[in-house]
């Protein structure tokens, strides 16, 4: 049975864990609304770009001459995963359960005798692969550093994934990240970026004319294709960070209310038991007399 | 025939311009083009330059890097991998692109080298329309 003092330091201790989560959700909040007003920003560009990018893909992708970014190496040996997670903690499910998918296609992939080769964005992630694909590491992106995403930083990631790309490093291509959804509700997403893919039907028609050339015009949005959708992964998965670290800490906060509910109950409970006994104690010694 | 089309510009971060113009001056790969109402459906790649917006209410000028443009009868939409206000604009940020550019050409690998060599210079061309030098 914990004393009196003991049970008001656990009171006081819970409240001060409580005032912490409460701030960190609104925090959260706040940042959440401004990541999703960045998300909301760039969904015209990246809806635009795909559209005229598969309408190309299309008309050009057939022939031969198609670019290696379009058309694949021809094998699929090496697979590059760039598993995009958060820098900080604290924001429930939403790292492990990237790092998870990642680990589970990677798993697949060995399995299949596949060479696989990883590149992590944010150290949350990287710890959480280091314990069990740490051999296949071969880059880490850290943007700790970074206070709000711009398309600079996925234009970095690009870079890096198009120059290890031309010296034939990997085949294919595909990043993890959270898609956002709601508050409550990220799901993890895996992409195919190199070789791209297009979803059929979609796409602009064939009646536009093309200058340079289709070819020269495709050769030159692939690269930054990469980008764009590297970026829409990152502003995804920001939005999702915060919204996880929101629900969790709203999750949080609501736990520490329940606890000082019951640690005051038990509080006031064992206050009356000492009552009585001094009372009792009391009226046996005068009655003793 | 209609006087106005709808004019769209949009960088990866954010839409920087969405209205009704008469005339938009695109510094498409192969040299200026102005498209007009009832242009023919055109997709073009941008080269660095000055972006030029007519509309009833006066002109705004924009300086773009690449991206591509797309050009139909009732509408242009212009994707811009940076674009920045004319008035906004300052030399140390052509200086940044300028240094940023000369960089790539030095490691660019050999097939790359003219690409990279005319984007420097589309870069300092740019500079001098506009009246500004790179330091």
């Amino acid at each position: 049975m914990p004393s009196l003092k003991d049970l008001k330091n656990r009171i006081e201790s819970v409240k001060s864990t409580r005032k912490i989560t409460k701030a960190m959700q609104m925090v959260a909040a706040a940042k959440l609304r401004r990541a999703q007003d960045a998300a909301e920003q760039a969904r015209p560009y990246a809806e635009r770009f795909n559209a005229v990018l598969s309408g190309l893909a299309q008309s050009v992708g057939g022939s031969d001459t198609a670019p290696r970014l379009l058309a694949g190496t021809g094998k699929d040996d090496v697979h590059l995963l760039v598993v995009m997670t958060a820098e900080r903690g604290l924001c429930g499910g939403f790292n492990s359960s990237i790092a998870r998918l990642a680990k589970t296609r990677a798993d697949e992939l060995l399995a299949a005798g596949k060479t696989v080769k990883i590149i992590t964005v944010g150290k949350k992630g990287r710890e959480i692969l280091k314990r069990s694909h740490s051999d296949h590491f071969i880059d880490h992106v850290d943007l700790t550093e970074v206070k709000k995403i711009g398309y600079a930083n996925a234009q970095d990631i690009a870079k890096d994934v198009l120059t290890r790309f031309d010296a034939e490093e990997f085949d294919v291509a595909t990043i993890f990240f959270n898609r956002f959804q709601s508050v409550i509700s990220q799901v993890p997403t895996e992409q195919q970026i190199i070789p791209a893919v297009f979803e059929e039907g979609e796409g602009v028609s064939a009646l536009y004319d093309y200058e340079p050339s289709e070819e020269a015009i495709l050769a030159d949005l692939l690269p930054r294709g990469v980008a764009t959708q590297i970026f829409a992964a990152l502003l995804e998965n920001a939005a999702s960070e915060q919204g996880a670290r929101m629900s969790a800490m709203d999750n949080a906060t609501r736990n520490a209310g329940e606890m000082i509910d019951k640690l005051t109950i038990q509080f006031n409970r064992s206050r009356q038991a000492v009552i009585t006994n001094e009372l009792i104690e009391i009226i046996s010694g005068a009655e003793a007399l | 025939m209609a006087n106005t089309m709808q004019f769209d510009l949009v960088s990866p971060e954010r839409s920087l311009a969405s209205l009704q113009a008469t005339e938009v001056q695109i510094p498409a790969a192969e040299g200026y083009m102005t498209a007009m109402p009832d242009h023919a459906p055109t997709i073009t790649s941008l080269k660095p330059g000055v972006l030029r917006v007519v509309s009833d209410s006066g002109s705004q000028d924009y300086i773009v890097t690449g991206g591509f443009a797309e050009i139909s009868g009732e509408a242009t939409s212009v994707l811009a991998e940076r674009a920045i206000p004319r008035d906004e604009f300052t030399a140390d940020e052509l200086t940044a692109l300028v240094n940023d550019a000369r960089k790539a050409q030095e490691n660019a690998p050999d097939d790359a080298v003219e690409a990279a060599t005319k984007l420097v210079a589309d870069l300092v061309a740019v500079g001098d329309e506009i009246g500004i030098s790179v330091r």
